[in-house]
């Protein structure tokens, strides 16, 4: 079979305030038949009012594996607040 | 996600023993596996071919009921059929795009469908001979799926739990507007009734071997329990199925067609009688009443489609060829 259709990710906002989010891929030969299909097939019961598609391709994805050595949580304890003492008299901050 | 880099890629995976039990730590730990872990090359087969199994379920599921579109038997009632065929029809999109971040191809998948290397739910290969039986299908075929996906929700792979999410909080109309249909038959004219009975009778054996073979019988199980891919077994999920389906029938009125159906106090379930094996198997291989027409419609909606494909990538070069002149 020739020709494969290129692979779309498709984002949704559900209402405004809110972030876009993942909700899946589709095919499309480009990105206003990409918008379409996302229509048809995502937003069948209202699910939002915004909607992005994104070439598959475009995506650069990290290894999840590697999350630790990115930001060693454990080690910077001193980005948290509760790290510092406040005397109970000075009240909330 | 994970996009069509992986597509053709090498999913092959050095699977020392250490290899083997830190995944199956993973999945005990109920973590959920994503396309870009490393997983067994077994994990990944059994995947794509289930995902790609119940992809086809649902595309070729469209056309038994697709087949009643134009004579339903009010607009309501066409509307609704509509509306549930679209979903199926989004339904396998979202396992067809679950099943390619493990690296197969929309194409590859299509092409084993259409040359019937791939299998689909032996189910689609019965006929819808009258009304009722669009009824039925909703209430017992839509509910059987139900049963199994409900469980797959939890799939340790996380894009096939995720789809099925989203099936089944779309599923759950179906198996109601079903049950609404042959409520409406049982209620009716005593033709309508025998009608309804009569689809009962056609599909009542079909839908409880959805849940495929006995256990004992049942050659992927064991794995796919402990991989955390199925969470029942097929005759636990079967159970289940029969015990929540009974009661529907008696309130209908209907009668199951299984002679030594009888409530099991002990067990706290229903004895059902003997399943004919032989008949799922034939059907399975594709001697379904239904199994040739299935594939050639299928077959006759990918090449009737080729020029609308081809169509849209020629546009989509040519506007993209105009909008490169115009920077």
């Amino acid at each position: 079979m020739t020709g494969e259709v290129p692979l779309w990710e498709v984002f949704i906002r559900p209402r405004n305030g809110l972030a876009h989010r993942h909700v899946g891929s589709l095919h499309a030969a480009d990105e206003v038949m990409a918008l379409q299909a996302a229509r048809d097939v995502y937003t069948r019961r209202g699910e939002g009012n915004s909607i992005w598609v994104v070439p598959s391709k475009a995506i650069t994805a990290s290894d999840p594996d590697q999350a630790a050595e990115n930001f060693e949580p454990g080690e910077k304890i001193y980005r948290h607040p509760t790290f510092y003492d406040i005397p109970e008299e000075v009240g909330h901050m | 996600m994970y996009s069509q880099g992986l597509i053709g890629a090498d999913g092959r995976t050095e699977e020392s023993p250490e290899f083997l039990a830190a995944f199956q730590a993973r999945i005990d730990a109920e973590e959920k596996i994503e396309p870009n872990d490393e997983m067994p090359e077994g994990y990944r087969r059994t995947l794509v071919r289930q995902i790609g199994q119940h992809a086809h379920s649902e595309i070729v599921g469209m056309l038994p009921e697709g087949n009643w579109i134009t004579r339903a038997p009010s607009l309501r009632r066409k509307a609704t059929l509509l509306a549930k065929v679209q979903d199926e029809g989004g339904h396998g999109l979202y396992l067809y795009a679950a099943a390619e971040t493990l690296g197969v191809s929309r194409e590859e998948m299509t092409e084993e469908l259409l040359s019937g290397k791939a299998k689909y739910s032996s189910i689609f290969n019965y006929p819808t001979l009258s009304w009722a039986d669009i009824g039925t299908i909703g209430w017992l075929v839509d509910g059987a799926a139900i049963m199994n996906q409900i469980p797959l929700c939890r799939c340790s792979f996380g894009p096939y739990a995720r789809a099925m999410i989203r099936v089944c909080k779309e599923e759950s109309f179906h198996q109601r507007q079903g049950y609404e249909i042959v409520m409406t038959l049982a209620r009716g004219t005593p033709e309508q009734k025998a009608m309804a009975q009569d689809s009962l009778n056609r599909w009542w054996w079909p839908s409880i071997m959805m849940f495929g073979p006995h256990d004992a019988d049942s050659q992927h199980s064991d794995q796919s329990m402990a991989w955390k891919i199925k969470r029942f077994t097929n005759d636990e999920l079967r159970q289940k199925f029969i015990d929540a389906t009974v009661p529907q029938a008696e309130f209908l009125g209907l009668t199951i067609p299984d002679p030594d159906l009888k409530w099991n106090e002990e067990k706290g379930g229903y004895d059902h009688g003997p399943i004919d094996w032989s008949e799922f198997w034939r059907v399975v291989k594709g001697h379904g009443p239904m199994a040739r027409d299935r594939i050639k419609a299928r077959k006759k909606a990918w090449d009737d489609g080729a020029w609308v494909r081809e169509a849209a990538l020629a546009h989509a070069d040519k506007r993209r060829a105009r909008k490169m002149a115009a920077e």
